[in-house]
């Protein structure tokens, strides 16, 4: 055991410009209510007002970013109280804020690419009528996601972590007049509700032991927990954790959820909020520390999901799955560097940080694609795009460059740093990673030359075109933010940065240089996209998928029978469990009941022949004889 | 405080109320019935706010009033008030006009004034229990509800006359049933009473009383299964999802969100409060029936095909989770129990409201006979899912609030209690959405393409729920002050003290 030092969360009172946090916050709720409240009268401004509140929650986020930059390192932990939520007994929750260097981070990745979509979405959503509900929607979506990065509490993070899941409900069902966007939306409540289950069980053993739920009682008592407790609340974290971020066992619903439109899946299931579990694990690091159990658990299911995400990421033709397997792949990147404790942190949420800039790059390119295409998501009947949206081109281009970890872009620096650190603490693990890059490199080729590249296979009626200008300027600065995100690694900024929240790792010499590491992985990546140019880019790709596949294709196809086993061991089960428990409840419960009555029933009507025949007369003999009973009881007994 | 008897008051006017409106003579579907029940309905709720505003909290049983009724058994016409009962009253006064104006046009076709008396009555009613600080007075309150929730349920249902006639009496039955096991105890209490001196049923003299231990169990066992039938619990349950599938959604307002409550009330003010010895010895038994009720109810309302069955049985769930909160005997799950009794209240109250809007509209309470609402009525379908978001716990609004505290109380008593009732969370998510799916979304069917959205009346009756949950959802605090020093005294009386936590965090932490 390492005897590191953890760090303890000691907020302190802001002041000036930090004083502003709440406003954060605040802006965009404002927004949401008043377009959700203000009906149609909204309808001619809302979109305008809805990217407003995204922006100004922006600037301010920045101003307090950068208030924070200038104070001393020790120094950037910032509390802000606003009320007593709930306070029971010693059960006791503040509605607390706090601004640290790490939640300052997540600020900025929410706000700023929040912004971008929904400028993107006032070109995306033009024609739909709904379009001011869904700014509504969005709105609601970047408060609750604020909430859930500044909250200084486990049940304040709660509130926004329940948040965002109801605006991806919202969200995901914003089509939901199509029953597969409604079944979608359903689905990915209710498996979000299973982690969640996990989360509310966490906060209540938490405080049970510690007596309270606040980051700063927590991470000062922790060190006095045994380690079974502190293994069982990082597991019980862990199961929410696998539900918001799509980790296995909890990832089926992601796949559906781009049931919604693609804006929602750039900002909520690939940018923000899916990353959630991510920060979930980094904010506790206090109790993973002593959890060795359970971060070795959080490893396992990163390394399971960042291959399985990117195994269905190969076989699928639907542009917007094949994107939905890579955030799941990413994310297990995300999960694994988290796991890896002190040491990974900072590159967990490093490559979440660029992974958001080209992941939301590239499902907004795919939505500009979709545009040009007439809705149509099926890369079989894409291809040889390139001239006809020369910008999305170019700019998913970036993306894809960053994402396959091509040398100097964002991707590069941070997936080789987990994949580093990774093989560092186990070589096998390291190697799974390594697989797993290689694999990422296959199907964004694939992705990239069907889309693209090779003949053309579009539609009769299809005439592709160029996207507006307020759908393509948001493209053009994510993908530049897809090439520069690496420059947050330059001197080692950002591990200096979040090492106060995070503490430090402990330096020691690599079993590999890291030069030959890199370039280990850089040979792999090379060998996955010729892979994908000599079986994908030099034949011809059919219109419709061929059904002669092998079966690990068909497996890959399907989800890898992710649905087939949450159906035969979940859904079957309970519903047959519902089914006999409605046949006893009827039979034997109330069958019980009801013979009593039939009982009673024969007593009413022998009395029947003797009395005028209403029950309402029974009712009321019955009541009055039972106060008389009560009576003459009481005169006896005087 | 003044010595005026605002309690008195607060029961007189819906009485009085019932009274005019009953007398007036009125045609099918006249206004002036209905405009004279909501008047009275809103002078309820006006003299709950006065007593609100005035009431101090932390300061006890106040407003008390009492008067000799019946000196040879000791009864006495006492009302009073402390945090517990005043919410409830707050939750009976506040239901009581929602349900008039959203009840409109229900009893068109049938004696109107008489539907609307019959409200006026019950809620007086249940008025009475909430107040009573005398056993006798409450239990022929308790019982006199009965009357007008047999004539509610019997005489103007949304089901068909027969179906209608067998739910009120298997209703009536059930609750008979109840009340003369609870009649019993309520002779045995005076029996005890007698014999240690003066006879008595106020309250806080039998509170007082020396009860031996095989008695007070016996005594206790009466009261539990009348207010078990009441809530419900498993397994007395079977008279709900057949009440709220007969009657109109207004008078399942009135059981279930305030009727039922004198159950859990009942449980909390006299099984703890009179009974403490033999209530901590029942703690094991009732807390398994609490967790039995909260999957059992959940997993048949997944199942049911009929909606107001499915709310019916949601209350299943709740009420489970209510008694677990009591039972498990923390400040936590006791405050989080009473304030779970308002929440669950208002947010099932939407539920039943809005439903009764949809089965106005298209005639058939069938799940599957309809689709597509949400495209045609979009403030309908809008309000059903806040209030289904409500039920289903989502935080930000009440329910979750009181949900998590009694969580937190039941994993306080054992982790394994809390485990298998925070399942709740989600078996609750799915009966929801479920529901919402298939009522709401896709496309729209023939029996819901004509839809209009709602009017401002139906708006205007949901709104003040929705306000509420939103309001103590994100300030709570407001109503937990007034519950919580009722419940510090009720867990004086049990004789119980919140477990200290096992690591407890150093001083440093506080807010700033």
């Amino acid at each position: 055991m390492t005897t590191l030092q953890i760090p303890v969360v000691t907020p302190v009172d802001g002041g000036g410009v930090l004083s502003l946090l709440w406003l954060v916050i605040a802006l965009p709720l404002a927004g949401a209510a008043i377009l959700l409240l203000g009906g149609r009268r909204t309808n001619a401004w809302g979109h305008l007002l809805g990217t407003a509140t995204a922006l100004g929650s922006f600037l301010i986020g920045l101003l307090t970013f950068l208030s924070l930059l200038g104070r001393d390192e020790g120094d950037r932990s910032i509390g802000q109280h606003l009320f007593t939520w709930i306070q029971v007994g010693h059960f006791d929750v503040g509605m607390d804020l706090l601004l640290d260097p790490l939640s300052a981070l997540f600020v900025l990745l929410i706000t700023g690419v929040g912004s971008l979509i929904h400028i993107y979405s006032i070109g995306y959503m033009e024609h739909d009528d709904r379009r001011r509900r869904f700014f509504g929607y969005l709105n609601l979506f970047i408060a609750a996601m604020l909430t859930l990065v500044l909250a200084a509490d486990y049940l304040v993070l709660f509130l926004g972590w329940e948040g965002v899941g109801l605006a991806s409900y919202l969200l995901i069902g914003f089509w939901q007049h199509k029953p597969t966007a409604a079944a979608a939306a359903k689905k990915a409540f209710v498996m979000n509700r299973v982690g969640d289950l996990g989360l509310s069980l966490a906060i209540m053993l938490i405080f049970v032991t510690f007596g309270t739920t606040s980051f700063a009682g927590v991470s000062a008592a922790a060190g006095g927990a045994s380690e079974a407790t502190l293994n069982a609340i990082g597991l019980l974290l862990l199961l929410g954790a696998c539900g918001k971020s799509a980790q296995f066992p909890l990832q089926a619903w992601l796949l559906d959820a781009m049931e919604g439109p693609t804006p929602v899946s750039a900002l909520i299931h690939a940018a923000t909020m899916v990353t959630a579990g991510v920060y979930l694990i980094t904010r506790s690091n206090f109790i993973y520390e002593g959890a060795a159990l359970a971060q070795t658990t959080v490893v396992a299911i990163a390394v399971i999901t960042l291959l399985w995400g990117a195994i269905i990421g190969c076989a699928k033709d639907d542009i917007k799955k094949v994107l939905a397997g890579s955030t799941m792949s990413q994310i297990g990147y995300m999960m694994l560097g988290a796991g890896l404790g002190p040491a990974g942190y900072a590159f967990a949420i490093f490559h979440l940080l660029t992974h958001g800039f080209f992941k939301a790059n590239m499902f907004l390119g795919a939505g500009s694609v979709m545009h040009a295409m007439d809705d149509e998501v099926d890369m079989r009947h894409y291809g040889a795009l390139q001239k006809a949206v020369p910008i999305t081109f170019l700019t998913f281009a970036m993306g894809y460059l960053a994402i396959i970890g091509f040398p100097g872009f964002a991707g590069f620096w941070s997936k080789d740093k987990i994949i580093e650190t990774a093989f560092d603490q186990n070589p096998w693990i390291g190697v799974a990673a390594i697989i797993g890059a290689g694999i990422t490199a296959f199907y964004m080729t694939r992705l990239m030359l069907m889309t693209f590249f090779t003949e053309s296979r579009w539609s009769d009626d299809v005439h592709p075109h160029e996207s507006p200008k307020v759908m393509t300027v948001p493209l053009i600065v994510l993908a530049a933010l897809s090439v520069l995100g690496g420059f947050l690694l330059l001197g080692n900024w950002i591990v200096d940065w979040l090492s106060p929240v995070v503490g430090v790792a402990e330096h020691h010499e690599p079993a590999i240089p890291a030069l030959a590491m890199t370039a280990i992985v850089v040979i792999v990546v090379a060998a996955g996209v010729a892979l994908a140019w000599f079986t994908i880019g030099r034949t011809q790709v059919p219109r419709e998928a061929p059904q002669d596949v092998s079966p690990f294709t068909r497996a890959a196809r399907a989800d890898l029978y992710g649905d087939a086993i949450n159906e035969g061991l979940v859904i079957r089960p309970v519903g047959n469990l519902v089914t006999g428990l409605m046949a006893i409840d009827h039979t034997i419960i109330d069958g019980a009941v009801e013979g009593q009555a039939a009982g009673m029933g024969g007593l009413a009507g022998a009395l029947r022949k003797v009395q005028n025949g209403f029950v309402r007369s029974y009712a009321l003999s019955i009541l009055a004889g039972a106060i008389l009973v009560a009576l003459a009881m009481l005169v006896v007994n005087l | 405080m003044s010595d005026f008897p605002w309690l008195s008051l607060l029961v007189l006017v819906p009485l009085a109320g019932a009274v005019v409106t009953a007398l007036i003579p009125a045609g099918r579907g006249s206004p002036l019935p209905k405009q004279v029940a909501f008047g009275a309905a809103l002078l309820t709720l006006a003299v709950a706010v006065v007593v609100t505003v005035q009431y101090a909290a932390g300061d006890g049983m106040q407003f008390t009033e009492t008067h000799e009724w019946i000196p040879a058994f000791g009864a006495h016409y006492a009302l009073g008030v402390d945090g517990i009962g005043l919410t409830l009253v707050l939750l009976t006064s506040l239901l009581l006009p929602v349900v008039v104006l959203a009840s409109w046009r229900d009893a068109d076709e049938a004696n109107t004034s008489a539907f609307f008396a019959w409200m006026l009555a019950l809620s007086g009613l249940a008025l009475v229990v909430f107040t009573a600080q005398d056993v006798f007075l409450f239990y022929v309150a308790f019982e006199a509800t009965l009357i007008p929730a047999y004539f509610l349920i019997g005489s103007f249902g949304i089901a068909d006359r027969a179906t209608r006639s067998k739910a009120a009496m298997k209703f009536l039955l059930y609750m008979l049933a109840g009340g003369l096991i609870m009649l019993a105890s309520v002779v045995g209490l005076y029996a005890v009473s007698a014999q240690a001196g003066e006879p008595t049923y106020l309250i806080p003299d039998l509170a007082k009383l020396d009860i031996d231990q095989t008695t007070g169990r016996w005594l206790f066992a009466g009261f539990f299964i009348a207010f078990a039938i009441k809530a419900p619990l498993f397994p007395v349950h079977t008279w709900l999802p057949d009440t709220t599938a007969a009657a109109t959604p207004g008078t399942s307002v009135l059981l279930i969100c305030v009727l039922d409550k004198i159950g859990t009330y009942g449980m909390l003010r006299f099984c703890l409060g009179l009974f403490p010895e033999a209530s901590r010895w029942a703690t094991p038994l009732v807390v398994t029936l609490a967790v039995i009720s909260i999957i059992y109810g959940a997993l048949l309302a997944i199942g049911q095909k009929d909606m107001l069955r499915l709310i019916g049985l949601t209350s299943l769930s709740h009420f489970g989770f209510i008694v677990l909160g009591i039972f498990v005997m923390s400040s936590q799950g006791i405050s989080g129990s009473t304030f779970y009794m308002f929440n669950h209240g208002v947010a099932t109250a939407i539920m039943f409201l809005v439903a009764g809007y949809l089965i106005h509209r298209s005639g058939s309470a069938k799940i599957s006979a309809h689709g597509g609402v949400e495209k045609v009525a979009p403030i309908l379908a809008g309000l059903f899912l806040v209030g289904g978001l409500g039920t289903l716990g989502l935080p930000g609004l009440s329910p979750f609030v009181s949900e998590f505290l009694v969580l937190v109380g039941g994993f306080d008593y054992s982790w394994v209690v809390g485990a298998f009732a925070v399942t709740g969370i989600v078996l609750a998510a799915i009966y929801v959405l479920l529901m919402y799916q298939r009522l709401m979304t896709g496309p729209s069917r023939p029996a819901t393409a004509g839809f209009k959205d709602l009017n401002s009346r139906e708006i205007g009756a949901i709104t003040p729920l929705v306000l509420v949950m939103l309001l103590f959802g994100f300030f709570p605090q407001p109503a937990l002050d007034v519950i919580n020093p009722a419940v510090e005294t009720t867990m004086e009386v049990v004789g119980q003290s919140d477990e200290p936590p096992v690591v407890p965090a150093s001083e440093q932490e506080d807010h700033q």
